[in-house]
């Protein structure tokens, strides 16, 4: 495949979608397919068939607000419609080319106002599991424009330029990251897509392999080029198996394609990816105990240096990266890096995928710049909290994060930025809370999911964190004393600093994060025995009034 | 000259053997197919009982403590029969959040049994889950593998009743 036969390629897909006046998508990702928008795919198709007018149902990936579903979008009138019935299907297709069905709430409350996508720029719009349709939206220029035409070395430098970081959690340079693989010297380098994504409350990974795969095989061909890999993994959970059939059709396709296999674009380069299954262990996302996964073995990590960069798989050179960070490279060859750098704040470039969950309005998947506030986000774009209820605090970063309280609203997105609060950016998870929530019951639920998944091979994490869950657990239930809370930040301290990887190292933070924010709450549990929330069931407590005369239950 | 590999006999006449013997193929019996193997003979199954576990160690040239030291590390494999249907409720955080302790605690309470084991008629499998992804549509369930969204406790409580009663 050379830049003539791709524009051919494009050509044709683009002729092929000309041939209708309307497209109707219907979103099959994981949260519309579970309401049954299979169903309402089919009905939409029996009605087009029969209406007269040049129509084209379409399957495809997410559309982001998965609370609406079944989700439907009308182009060119780029009309959404929510909560779509087989029912509607007729409405539906009689509106087209007409005034929208008002019933259906076609603006979706605004949810859409104020994103701005590039991971998610095809999500919506194409069809998963059609490669045509995906170089029809400009797919795969990238990669011939960065074989064909640029050096190795430019590829990194446009990285470099774009100021990209990892989106996998960390946010370390990804053109950094490159140039260093790139420059050790080895016969084979491989290159590993980290699609292990563990953190409770985030989907980002899961919705952009299920709607736009061939975006993250595209962005691994091009970084191998750069770095000179010639085989590549895509780690992927076991437990999105929707996510694992597309890639392994997309995968397909990009071989028949000619964009992975010998000689890409007619030249030296080769390239080929295998998908691995991960089997439920939140350290594999630990890049030296992915590593392990993929050679077979338990996922337990190991000290660093050396880094996967000089000694990773099979003790070659590796370069890994999360989904949504190869999920931007193609865009950024195509536009270049200054593009890419035009958008975000001075040290985090860009845009970043959230996954807004939780006590809110609006729940699904957003792409925003980096810089906008989370009062943007959460009461702008999700609509705030719903039924009545206060907002307390927002948690990022899943179990590595924090909880952020109401004073850090105005806060704008960046890696920076989360960390100085005390919470970091993580892989984008973004669950909201209310004054239901028990803010020591949830770091307690982040402690427990910590203990459990520790894999067991260093100490201070292995153990450290069963007593921090215990002491925990001491305080929910009004049985723990001011000793007991002087030893677990003494014990967040220890752990924090002795862990041999990420897992251990951050296990703290929830702990840490809302002690900072909200230590009234452990306290009204030590000392008055009461759960302000109204969570916890204190023995002896009668719901959230104080108490009259607290008492010491253990010394 | 390469040394004749001497590979064990399929443990049954059973077809789905082969199907297990096709991976390792693929993989050229190589060490590292020790957990996509495991993953064929689970989806083949349904879980790995010890005879499996010796067949795929022995086949793969892996020690068994090194096989069953990797079945215990994942959460995703199983040591013991599905049940006929299987319940996992999603413990991730935007569920508990949404109150899918509740769910747990209402289900462990119904079927008589512990989150991970099976009701003692065989019918019901009940598990949690990490996080299933489907965030969007919290507090998620699956049954049998189907992903149900903003579910409540009642209609739960319904469909495990119906299965019971089956």
């Amino acid at each position: 495949m050379n830049a003539e036969e791709l524009q051919q390629l494009a050509t044709e897909a683009q002729e092929e979608r000309a041939q209708f006046d309307y497209e109707v998508n219907v979103c099959m990702g994981t949260g519309c397919l579970s309401q049954h928008s299979d169903k309402v795919k089919t009905a939409l198709e029996k009605e087009a068939e029969g209406c007269g007018k040049k129509c084209h149902v379409r399957r495809t990936g997410c559309m982001g607000l998965c609370a609406a579903g079944p989700l439907v979008l009308v182009e060119p009138a780029e009309t959404r419609y929510g909560h779509v019935h087989e029912a509607d299907a007729q409405e539906i297709v009689a509106a087209l080319g007409a005034k929208p069905v008002a019933r259906l709430d076609p603006q979706l409350g605004g949810y859409f106002d104020g994103q701005q996508h590039v991971v998610l720029e095809n999500s919506g719009h194409i069809d998963p599991e059609k490669i045509e349709e995906y170089v029809a939206r400009g797919g795969y220029e990238a990669l011939v424009k960065a074989v064909t035409e640029m050096s190795p070395a430019q590829v990194i430098e446009q990285i470099m330029k774009s100021g990209l970081r990892g989106r996998g959690g960390g946010g370390y340079p990804t053109g950094l990251k490159w140039d260093t693989v790139a420059k050790v010297k080895g016969a084979q380098k491989y290159v590993i897509c980290n699609g292990d994504e563990g953190d409770p409350g985030a989907f980002m990974d899961r919705s952009v392999l299920e709607s736009d795969p061939q975006r993250v095989i595209e962005g691994m061909a091009i970084a191998a080029y750069a770095i000179g890999a010639s085989k590549g993994y895509i780690y992927v959970r076991a437990e999105y198996p929707l996510a694992v059939q597309r890639l392994t059709v997309a995968i397909q396709q990009a071989r028949r394609r000619s964009f992975l296999g010998n000689g890409i674009c007619e030249t030296q380069f080769s390239f080929d990816i295998d998908i691995r299954l991960g089997a439920g262990a939140f350290v594999c996302g630990e890049e030296t105990a992915l590593i392990a996964s993929i050679e077979g073995k338990r996922g337990t990590p190991r000290p660093r240096p050396p880094y996967p960069a000089v000694s990773g798989l099979w003790g070659a050179p590796t370069l890994i990266n999360n989904v949504e960070t190869f999920a931007n490279v193609a865009p950024v060859i195509r536009k270049g890096g200054e593009w890419f750098a035009g958008m975000g704040t001075a040290r985090s470039k860009g845009t970043k995928v959230f996954a807004l969950t939780g006590k809110i309005e609006r729940t699904g998947l957003v792409e925003v710049p980096m810089g906008m506030t989370l009062r943007q986000i959460i009461f702008g774009i999700g609509g705030g909290v719903p039924d009545g209820h206060k907002f307390k605090a927002v948690q990022t970063g899943g179990p590595s994060g924090g909880c952020l309280p109401e004073e850090h609203l105005d806060l704008s997105i960046s890696y920076d930025a989360l960390i100085t609060a005390g919470s970091m950016m993580g892989s984008g998870g973004m669950i909201v809370m209310d004054d239901t929530s028990c803010m020591v019951s949830v770091a307690r639920f982040f402690m427990e999911f910590c203990m459990t998944e520790s894999c067991g091979k260093c100490v201070p994490c292995r153990a450290g964190t069963v007593q921090m869950y215990e002491l925990l657990t001491k305080i929910c239930q009004g049985e723990a004393t001011r000793r007991d809370l002087a030893k677990l930040e003494e014990l967040c301290e220890v752990v924090g600093a002795t862990s041999l990887c990420g897992l251990g190292q951050t296990a703290p933070n929830p702990v840490l994060s809302t002690l900072r924010y909200f230590r009234h709450e452990y306290l009204a549990h030590i000392d008055e025995k009461r759960c302000p929330a109204g969570v916890c069931e204190i023995h002896g407590a009668q719901g959230p009034a104080p108490e009259a005369a607290p008492t010491e239950v253990h010394a | 000259m390469p040394l004749a590999v001497e590979r064990p006999p399929l443990p049954s006449e059973d077809k789905r053997w082969r199907i297990v013997n096709g991976t390792m193929r693929k993989h050229g019996y190589s060490r590292n197919a020790l957990i996509e193997t495991l993953h064929t003979v689970q989806s083949s199954f349904g879980y790995l009982d010890e005879p499996s576990i010796k067949f795929v160690a022995k086949s793969l040239r892996v020690p068994l403590s090194q096989a069953y030291g990797v079945v215990t590390f994942y959460h995703f494999f199983s040591l013991k029969p599905p049940g006929k249907h299987t319940c996992t409720v999603c413990l991730g955080t935007a569920c508990y959040i949404k109150g899918s302790d509740k769910l747990v605690a209402e289900t462990e309470k119904l079927l008589g049994i512990k989150a991970g084991q099976t009701t003692a008629d065989g019918e019901v499998s009940f598990t949690t889950a990490r996080c299933v992804g489907a965030c969007g549509r919290a507090p998620v369930v699956l049954l049998d593998g189907e992903l149900s969204g903003q579910i409540e406790g009642a209609e739960l409580k319904a469909q495990l009743e119906r299965w019971r009663q089956a």
